[in-house]
């Protein structure tokens, strides 16, 4: 099997497995408890909490847990909303947001907002100097993901930050950072609010967590007992918190060498541009992620090469997972060059896989797309 | 006393010495569905259906939406049975399933008498009377309104007696497998689960066929076609569900046709493995969702067109029914939040951008006969089908 859709999700790696499994045993408590079980359990997440704080060089008192990405960034961007919307009511974002962002800023809309959408270039990058001329003094929040989740354009970020705050000192800025945690570098000086998430990083799903620099106001979206300081109440998915510390541990410490490989790997895959006609990459061929790889195969349906690589035992993606279910039809890639989506696969890495899987990968291409290809749409 | 559930059925009556089997095969479907409820026995009485519980309490919430849903009942009304048919009996038996069924009171009622003995001292409008009195004596809030009553008080004189207020619909029909087998072409659509259900209360036993192509279909697009023969399960106690590996001859079709044709040989050749199927499985015909004019495939030409390529009878119920009409029916019936799930089941590769919809039939003919291998790729993929019953 290869699989090569982690930026959808990833297989927990053995450690974060046995990691878990050991701290299910012992650590079941309630973090909430008074007793010294539950202090035990609490003393874990803290320890998660001041990792995850270190890689993106934060405090822990800035961490806070979420269910995962989505609730993070719904709670980033609806919850400066709130807290802000007496000073302004513009917030700007960009064309090739992940839907979790791009359906906040909507909802934003009906409530009010006046929404700013920022376009990308044939790359996928935004125009910085577009950017710096709409903020004004009544926009409160810019969000901007630092690594694109369908086609690995990475954002500069701190240009991006340097321009805003130029503008306008006050205005938040938001950046999506689930498909660079731990992948790339991430500084949080560089940002107000990052979110992350845990199981594209090898560990389990349901979990995520914000970093909010200090003085940032942001209304919480849930009310309760008072767990993470009032702002995401209910108890703690502790045990996911515990596998998260775990595989930011590792992942932190591989971070460089993860790049290397995957490099080699996505570097590797590539090579299909030169041995078949018509092969487009979506995204910056050069300056994107090693993690992910997008290529449009003109007159194949994404769909069918997917189920027809699937049927030889490797897993890709067509669109992002979250956004394949909805029915709609203009997809992220259709926003940097319109009607390439629907020839649009999407390969992503992790350092588990290996260039040998990319050759295999090579291979069954070769093989497939030219059969394929007999079958186009009259 | 004991709670019984009363099955109505409609057309049966009029089947005169096939009667009984009909009625035995409604009792065989009814038995079968509540195989793994302990304790309940069906029986016929005097041209009724009866459920009853005899180890324990009737568990009405589970046995009535099992029950209304059988093709070819009428209706179910969960009631009381007793032995003494004396009129101090019907009174008191009548007052207290009112007040079981409503506590509250205040609804009008009318009393309905049905004896079959003759013999007995009152007459039906007499006893209607009595015990229609007695209940309004004793309880509150009541008005008697023999017009535009809002609750209708059965009493039934047989072998036993009987008294129930509750009617619920079925969807009537005949009973499942009392009008010979059909075969149905399933795709993932809103229209061929419809077809099915409808074929199926005619009282036509019904297996479903459906056409796979991988990769240009998915694992979900099947498994939506699964889903669906689940759901028409409900309504036959069981079905089948061939599925035909087609891609190898959508292929060939796809490279020896013209575009805007395409379609038509396709469908041809769904009907043609389809009729194999049918033919193996002592079934008489296919039922398809068609429906004139919605589609190129669906003009009168096409339909001519496409027809001959089976011999045996191709039944399409919806001919002649509105889009609106046959939605009103999928959700009905439950099929239609499975038909809108947003998987394709025919690859878009598959269908031209702009259709004929006036093909030759002599054309077609032709045409289809200089396809090499074409029947025998029918054949294979019949031979490779998978089936899966539910």
């Amino acid at each position: 099997m290869i699989y090569f859709d982690n930026a959808s999700t990833t297989k927990m790696s053995e450690q974060v497995m046995e990691y878990m499994c050991e701290f299910m045993k012992k650590g079941f408590a309630n973090p909430s408890s008074l007793h010294s079980l539950g202090f035990d359990v609490e003393k874990e997440i803290t320890k998660a909490r001041k990792i995850i704080a270190s890689v993106i060089k934060a405090e822990a008192e800035e961490i806070y847990f979420t269910s995962g990405g989505t609730e993070a960034n719904n709670t980033a961007i609806l919850g400066v909303a709130g807290a802000y919307c007496r000073r302004g009511k513009r917030v700007i974002t960009m064309s090739i947001e992940h839907p979790s962002v791009r359906d906040s800023f909507r909802e934003l809309e009906k409530r009010g907002f006046e929404v700013i959408t920022l376009g990308v270039d044939e790359k996928g990058y935004i125009d910085i100097n577009e950017l710096e001329s709409a903020v004004n003094d009544d926009t409160i929040l810019v969000s901007i993901m630092y690594v694109n989740n369908e086609t690995g354009t990475i954002q500069d970020i701190e240009k991006i930050y340097g321009a805003i705050k130029s503008k306008n000192p006050d205005c938040v800025f938001h950046t999506d950072c689930v498909q660079a945690f731990c992948k790339h570098p991430i500084n949080s000086k560089f940002a107000d609010i990052i979110t992350v998430s845990g199981h594209k990083i090898q560990s389990a799903k349901g979990v995520g967590a914000m970093y909010i620099k200090k003085g940032i106001r942001v209304n919480n979206l849930h009310f309760g007992g008072g767990q993470e300081k009032g702002f995401r109440p209910g108890t703690e998915n502790t045990y996911g918190i515990a596998a998260m510390g775990k595989a930011v541990e590792i992942a932190a410490a591989d971070m460089e060498k993860s790049f290397e490989k995957v490099s080699r790997i996505k570097n590797t895959l590539m090579k299909i541009t030169d041995k078949l006609d018509n092969v487009y990459v979506n995204g910056d061929s050069e300056k994107g992620s090693p993690y992910i790889l997008n290529l449009s195969f003109k007159d194949v349906k994404g769909e069918v090469l997917l189920h027809a690589l699937e049927n030889e035992e490797i897993y890709v993606a067509t669109g992002s997972a979250c956004s394949s279910r909805a029915k709609e039809k203009k997809k992220t890639v259709d926003y940097i060059i319109d009607g390439r989506g629907a020839n649009a696969v999407r390969f992503s890495f992790s350092s588990e896989n290996t260039v040998k899987e990319a050759e295999r990968t090579v291979e069954s291409l070769m093989k497939n797309v030219p059969m394929l290809r007999r079958f186009i749409p009259r | 006393m004991k709670n019984v559930l009363l099955v109505k059925y409609g057309e049966i009556a009029m089947r005169g010495k096939n009667r009984y089997l009909v009625e035995n095969r409604l009792i065989r479907t009814i038995i079968k569905r509540l195989d793994g409820y302990t304790g309940y026995r069906v029986y016929k009485e005097q041209g009724r259906i009866l459920v009853v519980n005899e180890e324990g309490d009737f568990d009405y919430d589970t046995v009535i939406p099992i029950v209304v849903n059988i093709l070819g009942v009428v209706a179910v009304c969960p009631g009381i049975e007793f032995e003494d048919q004396s009129i101090e009996s019907l009174r008191r038996h009548a007052l207290m399933h009112f007040k079981e069924h409503f506590p509250n009171g205040g609804v009008t009622f009318k009393v309905i008498t049905r004896r079959s003995d003759k013999r007995y001292p009152m007459t039906g409008n007499e006893i209607s009377a009595d015990v229609g009195g007695y209940i309004l004596h004793n309880t509150d809030g009541l008005k008697v309104d023999v017009h535009d009553p809002e609750v209708q008080l059965m009493v039934e004189l047989r072998n036993n007696a009987y008294i129930y207020s509750k009617l619920i619909k079925g969807h009537g029909g005949l009973p499942y497998g009392s009008s010979g087998k059909a075969t149905v072409l399933l795709s993932g659509g809103i229209d061929s689960p419809v077809a099915a259900f409808l074929t199926a209360k005619r009282g036509v036993e019904i297996e479903a066929v459906y056409f796979d192509s991988p990769p240009y279909t998915s694992e979900r697009a099947k498994q939506k076609v699964m889903d669906l023969a689940e759901r028409l399960s409900v309504f036959t106690g069981s079905i089948k569900l061939y599925i035909v590996p087609f891609t190898k001859t959508q292929l060939c079709i796809y490279e020896h046709t013209p575009p805007e044709k395409m379609t038509i040989f396709l469908k041809r050749a769904m009907l043609k493995a389809g009729e194999k199927i049918a033919l193996k499985n002592k079934s008489h015909a296919l039922v398809t969702g068609d429906s004139i004019g919605q589609v190129a495939s669906q003009t009168m030409e096409a339909i001519y067109a496409i027809d001959s390529a089976a011999e045996i009878p191709v039944l399409r119920p919806l001919c002649a029914m509105d889009k609106q009409d046959i939605v009103d029916i999928a959700v009905d019936i439950g099929t239609f939040d499975i038909s809108v799930r947003p998987y394709e089941d025919c690859c878009t590769v598959f269908v031209a951008k702009h259709p004929e919809t006036k093909p030759k039939k002599s054309i077609i003919e032709s045409m289809e006969r200089k396809i090499e291998g074409l029947e025998e790729l029918i054949d294979e993929a019949v031979e490779n089908s998978e089936i899966v019953e539910f």
